[in-house]
């Protein structure tokens, strides 16, 4: 099986390709169109800034290819948030519409107790979804980040920061996305990587 | 629920590390990456580990072992000691590290943290302060290990550094550290409640109680401990009961 995992200006790239390397998968980091358009899996991670990052998918031409895709793509991170429709950060940045219902916004802290970033392990609450096969519910995963997807129809994982409920994990179609990182989730994060290599 | 973190830190030497292994029957104890994994698997939820070689040679070895630990091990880590400028940090993400720990460089000059954030962005960018206590009890920034004193107080420094867009706050108090009577919670809690960022407290963990003091008094969003992992006094499973135990949120 062929993985490809999009190599584009962002961090945490490495980390992805490690993972998926103690999971069996041979990836290969590419930001050739043809190589990602015939692999047999997708991995768009990444931490970065929404306007810095999707100008340098612009730059390679990825921002109209990723949404064409139709093998199993899963986005991390940043990668989630950039296939929403558009981003607050940035001062606002349209982004690639592949949950086009979706616009990222800032954690507003309520108390000196919400830190920005949310950053550390939270749990969260999974629906039926083949990407969490053997996931129990109320596992934690490893987060670092500052801007969420508000909970929506799309979100087949939910968590909470801040007193606000935020999509942990998404799908549409094809399309699999996680806001957490599950190649820094220890056992669950490799079980998520393994079920998505399974789709 | 966002769980509290427990964050082993291990100091290595010329890609070994440098005290305690006597907690696992580890063939290579001295092995930093065979210990990182090894308390990863016991429930640790970051790792911490420091460069404190001097040479050169020593340097490239911690590099090489930044690249075996992020092939090896699934949990999130940070790396520190002798960062001083963009160069160290690129290099030390690009062999895998999650985060990069700056301590000295910062205090020096503290441009060097915008420049961090806005290349690789606030979550890479773990800002270390080492403090002391004055007679007055106002609370005294050093650099270089604690030997050098400066003129920077602890809670405006911190707040600079949140400012500049530090990720987090790694505060060492120097006047607990190695005492194993527990965390500097009083400064602990101020630091809380004047930063917007999550603080990572260190120095003085001796007994289970001290980690639920400076989650409960210190409010710290995650406790960094050394000895008493590394000689086994503490094992992380049984800490993690007992914080549950005592209603304080940790991943089981």
């Amino acid at each position: 099986m062929q993985v490809a995992i999009v190599k584009y200006n962002a961090g945490n790239i490495y980390s992805v390709l490690h993972a998926l390397r103690r999971v069996g998968a041979e990836p290969v980091l590419t930001d050739d169109a043809e190589v990602i358009r015939r692999a047999d899996r997708v991995v768009f991670p990444g931490q970065g800034e929404a306007a810095t990052t999707i100008a340098s998918l612009r730059r390679l031409g990825l921002d109209r290819l990723i949404p064409t895709l139709t093998q199993p793509v899963l986005g991390i991170c940043i990668g989630q948030q950039l296939m929403c429709a558009s981003s607050e950060e940035g001062g606002g940045t349209e982004c690639l519409g592949i949950f086009p219902d979706s616009r990222v916004r800032r954690f507003v802290p309520r108390t000196t107790d919400d830190k920005i970033p949310h950053m550390g392990w939270n749990t969260v609450r999974a629906a039926q979804s083949p990407l969490f096969e053997g996931v129990g519910d109320g596992t934690y995963f490893y987060f670092i980040h500052s801007y969420y997807v508000p909970a929506c129809a799309e979100a087949i994982a939910v968590a909470d920061y801040s007193g606000t409920p935020f999509a942990a994990a998404m799908r549409r179609g094809n399309f699999f996305a996680t806001q957490f990182h599950p190649e820094k989730s220890g056992a669950a994060g490799e079980r998520l990587l393994r079920n998505f290599l399974n789709l | 629920m966002l769980a509290k973190r427990i964050i082993p830190c291990l100091d290595v030497k010329d890609g070994q590390t440098v005290k305690g292994t006597n907690f696992v029957n580890l063939r290579r104890a001295g092995d930093p990456v065979a210990l990182g994994k090894a308390y990863s698997e016991q429930g640790a939820d970051e790792l911490v580990f420091l460069d404190i070689t001097a040479t050169h040679e020593g340097r490239k070895t911690f590099a090489d072992m930044v690249s075996r630990v992020a092939a090896e091990i699934n949990i999130p880590f940070t790396v520190g000691g002798g960062i001083s400028e963009l160069a160290d940090v690129e290099r030390m993400l690009d062999a895998g590290a999650d985060k990069v720990s700056i301590n000295s460089a910062a205090l020096r000059r503290p441009a060097l943290i915008d420049e961090i954030v806005r290349r690789f962005g606030s979550q890479v960018c773990v800002v270390a302060i080492d403090a002391k206590q004055t007679d007055g009890g106002d609370w005294t920034c050093y650099l270089a290990g604690g030997r050098v004193a400066t003129e920077r107080g602890l809670f405006e420094w911190a707040r600079e550094a949140a400012d500049r867009g530090a990720g987090e706050i790694l505060f060492t108090s120097m006047d607990h550290d190695g005492v194993k009577q527990g965390f500097a919670n009083d400064a602990l809690a101020r630091l809380h409640r004047a930063l917007p960022i999550p603080v990572i407290a260190s120095g003085g963990a001796g007994a289970m109680a001290h980690f639920r003091d400076a989650f409960v008094e210190g409010c710290a969003d995650a406790a960094l401990a050394a000895s008493v992992f590394h000689f086994g006094e503490i094992p992380i499973p049984a800490l993690k009961r007992y914080l549950q135990d005592e209603g304080i949120p940790v991943r089981l």
